[in-house]
């Protein structure tokens, strides 16, 4: 998808990661990794399972301290900032968890509103407008009044990604956003990524290792290796399909068919 | 999303113009953020209807510096209005980004078969469902209990599917586990009976009757009860939390296509643990709130303890243990079944799992002294 004429992409630095050791449960799992996001990029962090791929997400998004080593957001270290400037830049980032993560007892707009109620000023009736422009922006106008429960898997994604959006995030962070989707409504999960990340211009990272989303969403990515703890490949994952040097990463953009690239 | 002028941009702003006749050119300007204040898309479109003959409204955006929602918003309820007014809408002199989420959100289709207007039910009406709804309900907890029965039937037959380890750990959890809170309350019980009681029969002089009181209550009363409250807050709610989320996970589905009867591996360990389990912990109850009540006229209001210990004795005879320990087994099955009951009944979410182990609680500690109730009057029915 092309980008627009009137707003050319600015290549700077939206999230740095310096020197991140990250381990699980008492277990080093990634050490000395550097990488850095830049604005407006839909940035894809890819390995096989273990690879500490959520671990790492968990440490971006402030779950979880790392053991050593900074994440910065534009210029603050996230995890030198005190409480209040960490809140500050957890508010203008969204996060669509593996399992939705919706709240239950709440009907689709409230999930949405929650965010909007808590963190603006906006009266009732501005609310409600948001909401459902959010949930009509990912194609659930009408389900305003519906729970969680009472919709499919797909729709459920779409409603969380629509309570991601409603603080109207810099930063998207999607963790295996098309875990447990048919391949259809995987593909257009993926449009619509792409449709939010052109129009807003918002900085997506996406957690996956599902191939046919990392080459059709993917402009930079970084793959991640359990073994040698540490990333293996950076750039382009068409690019790294063609000419990576490494066997393992030609591996996992194949499937395994090392032979027929 | 821009994000670097926010904070010294000024907030949006619209101006009206008319380049040519039935045509409103709207001008956006400054920063469009939610937290700013922002013209009403209400207010802007009277405005535009002032003008005569609009047939048509454009847009224009040069001064438009940082956007987001908010600005989607006016623009969505701004169309609605023009459509409600039959004026033609021509969003090509909007940001790229905005025309191509418009377009978006209104190509999404509306939800079918939403529910129509909430419509306020009769009184009739409600009583009706609260009736079927009860109904239902009974029916599922007969057929909950027919089922337990043929679990039990099969275990004495010796074919029922379970694991002695999970049996084991259970009893270990019913039992062993609940002796310190037991203790605590028993021991409590005990004392409260003593001092209501000695403080009474001091006036005739009788303190020493103090212990036929703690005793005589203890034994048909209060242990079993105590120990039924404190077992189906603690056990029955576990019980209701572990398989409510269970079944939120799936996992009893998972035994179910085994060919595994949930009833068999989850409902009768639990329920045998805690009928092998109750009659103990009952006798247990009884003992320490004994001991409670001796603390109290021994050591509080100077009984000999050799007295006392000798008016206990004569005052507890085998049936008051018995009355006590018999219930004690029906309590067991009362504090079992609720639990599991409206644990197998929970839907799937986090939300009723929570629900399933208030009901099973409150249902549980209902029907418990409902049937303590029908045991007074069935004992003194039969003088015993």
């Amino acid at each position: 998808m092309e980008r627009s004429q009137e707003e050319p992409l600015r290549t700077e630095a939206h999230i740095t990661v310096r020197d991140l050791t990250l381990a699980y449960e008492g277990y080093t799992v990634l050490k000395d990794l550097t990488f850095t996001i830049d604005r407006g990029d839909i940035f894809i962090i890819m390995g096989g399972n273990g690879c500490g791929k959520s671990t790492l997400l968990k440490i971006m998004t402030g779950l979880k301290p790392p053991v050593k080593g900074q994440v910065f957001y534009d210029d603050i270290s996230f995890w030198d900032a005190g409480p209040s400037e960490r809140n500050g830049i957890l508010r203008r980032v969204g996060i669509l968890y593996q399992r939705n993560a919706l709240w239950s007892s709440m009907t689709l707009a409230e999930n949405v509103a929650l965010p909007l109620e808590e963190y603006t000023g906006l009266d009732r009736r501005q609310i409600a407008e948001i909401v459902s422009l959010k949930l009509a922006l990912v194609g659930l106008a009408g389900f305003e009044t519906y729970y969680p429960s009472g919709i499919s898997g797909g729709m459920q994604k779409r409603a969380a990604l629509a309570r991601a959006m409603a603080l109207d995030p810099e930063i998207l962070f999607f963790d295996e956003p098309s875990a447990g989707l048919d391949p259809v409504n995987a593909r257009l999960l993926d449009d619509l990524i792409l449709e939010l990340s052109d129009s807003l211009k918002t900085t997506v990272v996406v957690i996956t290792h599902d191939l046919a989303s990392i080459f059709a969403i993917g402009k930079t990515s970084i793959f991640l290796d359990s073994e040698t703890k540490t990333l293996l490949a950076a750039g382009n994952p068409g690019r790294l399909l063609e000419d990576s040097p490494d066997p393992k990463v030609r591996a996992f953009l194949t499937r395994g068919h090392l032979d027929e690239t | 999303m821009k994000v670097h002028n926010e904070r010294t941009a000024p907030p949006g702003t619209v101006s009206l113009s008319s380049p040519d006749v039935g045509v409103v050119l709207v001008r956006l300007s400054g920063a469009w953020k939610k937290d700013l204040e922002l013209p009403s898309a209400d207010g802007v479109m009277d405005r535009v209807l002032e003008r005569p003959d609009t047939r048509l409204v454009a847009f224009e955006h040069t001064g438009l510096d940082a956007w987001d929602s908010s600005l989607l918003t006016f623009l969505v309820h701004l169309r609605n209005r023009c459509v409600l007014a039959g004026v033609r809408v021509e969003t090509e002199g909007l940001p790229h980004g905005v025309v191509r989420l418009l377009m978006l959100a209104s190509e999404s289709k509306r939800a079918k078969g939403l529910p129509g207007e909430a419509v306020e039910a009769s009184v009739l009406t409600s009583i009706g469902e609260r009736a079927f709804n009860f109904a239902r309900y009974f029916s599922h907890v007969l057929e909950f209990t027919a089922e337990a029965c043929t679990a039990f039937l099969r275990l004495f037959e010796g074919k029922a599917r379970y694991r002695r380890t999970d049996l084991g750990l259970l009893i270990y959890e019913c039992g062993a586990q609940a002796l310190p809170i037991v203790s605590l309350i028993s021991v409590l019980v005990g004392l409260i009976l003593a001092f209501v009681g000695v403080v009474q029969l001091k006036m005739f002089g009788a303190q020493i009757y103090i212990a036929n009181l703690v005793g005589i209550a203890m034994t048909r009363e209060m242990g079993a009860m105590m120990t039924a409250i404190i077992m189906m807050g603690r056990t029955g709610a576990a019980f209701a939390t572990q398989l409510g989320t269970m079944e939120a996970n799936e996992e009893i589905d998972a035994l179910k296509t085994l060919g595994i009867s949930p009833m068999e591996f989850l409902v009768m360990p639990r329920m045998l643990a805690l009928i092998l389990m109750m009659p103990l912990l009952c006798v247990y109850a009884d003992v320490v709130g004994i001991l409670g009540g001796a603390f109290v006229g021994v050591g509080m209001f100077d009984l000999p303890a050799n007295l006392y210990y000798e008016q206990t004795l004569a005052a507890l005879k085998l049936k008051h243990f018995a009355i006590g320990v018999v219930k004690s087994v029906f309590f067991a099955v009362l504090i079992a079944t609720s639990g599991c009951f409206h644990g197998m009944q929970t839907d799937r979410s986090a939300s009723a799992v929570g629900y399933a182990a208030t009901r099973a609680v409150v249902v549980g500690i209902v029907l418990i002294v409902v049937t303590d109730g029908i045991f007074a009057v069935i004992t003194s029915f039969l003088g015993i």
